[in-house]
């Protein structure tokens, strides 16, 4: 960890960032599937039921070594539950499941020693201090304190709490919780981690700075399972992803080409008031390639969207605002569900 | 970790390695309860010293106050109404074995449901290696070492006030520390079955664990109550220990069959908790 000291957070986010740019008109060599690398996970009409709600409705997927996968999907579209089953803490209900060649059912723990789990919701020992959570976290794997106390503390340095070692849990912020609960991952240094909602009721810079905790694992080989409903934590991250909605999956592929299949290149955003933006929906029918009317703004998806502006004036129509823009997975979740992923 | 780059690495310097996930799975299956355990004891650990101030505090204001005070009243009066002891010896083991169950309604109810629904704190160990039996295990096996150290610094109170004339005294802390388990994990396992707070644990104080204090042949023998409440006894954890206590603190004059089923009574009914805790936990986090 001592050669990334001088990388800062944002350096490092703007290199990846280029990368995503880059790959953006070209499929990225490690964008999509990767057949010669072995499979970590294999789900096959993998289903949940509690009661009367199917909760995940029949899925398949593979995840191979090294992959950063993604479940993208609103609340309640079975993201969790599908990272459950995974490791082995809920029972399915129907289908199969593999994990590093293990049916994480009968072989749980076996399963579990292989992976690093972050829940969505932290369960932190409050009562514990910072750096001796990591410490009873790797009893559990039966570490030896020989390695634990020295792991410990790269570990911290790692996730950027080294000053708050003997500081109580309760005395973190939520940034640094959610950057324990990821070192806590990491303790029994997992070839495969699972992360339910890592960023969720985190501030801008909070999550910044976990992105590129994450963005480093992965590029140390570590498989990222991540389930998210933010879009552009799915893209920064995600090699590949499944989009999930009432627990079935909607589209499958990298961030690249799901954009490319389901949406424009371009998307122009327009603003012509609450009352007025439905009424005007209708007189830009024509105008690029598709039209979707919300109640905030008409979104117009186009391959140049500058044009697609120019068209509207062109109309004798005038937005409140405009704004031209890439589009983004928001944009393939509205197409494929009809609905935006935070409601 | 580049700084080391082009000098010679010593040993300690090599990356650190964890051992392969076989190996932590094989362990956790073996000693995952171990591990839970030691998780419960560090964190006693931070209030330690308020579990040894009520282990020593309680003894000695308890002995003091009734078995000093109201002894003197008592001995003077009815000297043969506590089978031929002083109210003292009388009233030690009872105290004993009812500090314990108390203890274990605490160390049953709350923290359960701390590990369930407001801290969570047992779905970190459940995403580890660790199997829900385990963590209810451990929980009661940190939870025991707690009732019997708490015994035994009770015991050496009791020995100091001259309360436990036979040698074989000190079998009264394990036997205090059964009876807080024969009490404690039915309790536990019904703690592990609630969903919702609705001041469930405060009932069981007022009227499970009050009762039993005080109608369990702790303060005077339990023939001397009515027959209609001397059931609360027989169905008791507290008086089947205190009994068994006074056995072996003064060797209390008692039928051997009854010996045994005091025994049997408390070993039944922790066994009986252990299972139901397990399957609870099971059903609680394996849905």
């Amino acid at each position: 960890m001592a050669s990334h000291k001088s990388v800062g957070a944002t350096s490092l986010l703007r290199v990846h960032n280029e990368a995503i740019r880059s790959a953006t008109p070209t499929e990225s060599p490690q964008s999509g599937f990767d057949m010669n690398r072995p499979l970590v996970i294999s789900a096959r009409n993998l289903t949940k039921a509690y009661g009367d709600l199917t909760a995940v409705d029949n899925i398949s997927f593979d995840v191979p070594a090294g992959e950063s996968f993604g479940l993208l999907g609103p609340n309640g579209a079975g993201k969790s539950t599908t990272m459950k089953m995974i490791g082995g803490v809920s029972q399915r209900t129907s289908g199969t499941l593999n994990i590093m060649g293990l049916d994480p059912e009968s072989h749980g723990p076996e399963v579990r020693a292989h992976l690093g789990v972050v829940p969505q919701q932290d369960n932190l020992d409050e009562e514990l201090k910072v750096r001796e959570n990591l410490i009873v976290y790797g009893r559990y794997f039966g570490l030896p304190l020989s390695y634990l106390r020295p792991k410990a503390d790269e570990l911290l340095e790692f996730a950027q709490l080294t000053d708050k070692a003997n500081s109580k849990v309760d005395a973190l912020s939520g940034g640094m919780k959610r950057r324990l609960t990821i070192a806590r991952s990491l303790i029994n240094e997992p070839r495969i981690l699972l992360l339910d909602e890592p960023t969720t009721g985190l501030d801008p810079q909070a999550r910044h700075i976990l992105w590129d905790r994450l963005f480093r694992l992965k590029e140390s080989g570590v498989t990222l399972i991540l389930t998210t409903h933010y879009m552009d934590e799915a893209e920064q991250l995600c090699d590949r992803l499944i989009v999930v909605d009432k627990g079935r999956i909607m589209a499958e592929g990298s961030p690249a080409a799901l954009i490319r299949e389901h949406s424009s290149r371009e998307v122009l955003e327009l603003r012509f008031g609450s009352e007025r933006n439905a009424t005007i929906g209708v007189e830009l029918q024509g105008i690029g390639e598709r039209l979707e009317t919300l109640p905030d703004r008409v979104l117009v998806y186009a391959h140049d969207g500058e044009a697609a502006l120019e068209q509207v004036t062109a109309r004798g129509l005038h937005p409140l605002t405009s704004l031209v823009r890439r589009s983004s997975l928001e944009d393939v979740f509205l197409r494929l569900t009809g609905r935006s992923l935070v409601d | 970790m580049t700084e080391s780059v082009n000098k010679p690495r010593t040993t300690a310097e090599l990356p650190l390695r964890a051992h392969s996930p076989e190996v932590s799975a094989a362990r956790a299956r073996r000693w995952g309860s171990f591990f839970y355990a030691e998780q419960v004891l560090r964190v006693m650990r931070n209030y330690g010293w308020s579990v040894i101030l009520y282990s020593v505090g309680q003894p000695v204001a308890y002995l003091f106050a009734m078995g000093v005070g109201l002894a003197s009243l008592v001995d003077a009066n009815s000297a043969a109404a506590f089978g031929g002891v002083s109210y003292l010896e009388f009233v030690a083991p009872a105290l004993l074995v009812s500090a314990a169950v108390m203890t274990a309604s605490g160390e049953f109810s709350y923290p359960v449901m701390d590990g369930f629904k407001w801290r969570r704190v047992f779905y970190g160990p459940h995403a580890s290696p660790l199997i829900p039996e385990q963590i209810a295990s451990g929980h009661i096996m940190a939870s025991s070492l707690r009732f019997l150290l708490q015994s035994v610094v009770y015991f050496v109170v009791v020995a100091m006030f001259g309360a436990s004339p036979s040698p074989w005294g000190w079998v009264s802390a394990i036997v205090a520390t059964v009876a807080a388990l024969s009490f404690g994990l039915p309790l536990m396992a019904y703690a592990a079955s609630i969903k919702q707070d609705k001041g469930q644990f405060a009932l069981v104080q007022r009227f499970i664990v009050m009762p039993l204090f005080l109608f369990s042949g702790t303060f005077f023998p339990l023939d001397t109550l009515p027959i209609a409440v001397r059931w609360i006894g027989w169905i008791s954890p507290v008086w089947h220990g205190t009994e068994l206590g006074r056995v072996f603190t003064y060797g209390m004059d008692h039928n051997p069959l009854l010996t045994i089923t005091h025994v049997v009574f408390l070993l039944v009914t922790a066994t009986v908790g252990w299972v139901l805790v397990r399957r609870q936990f099971v059903k609680r986090m394996g849905s």
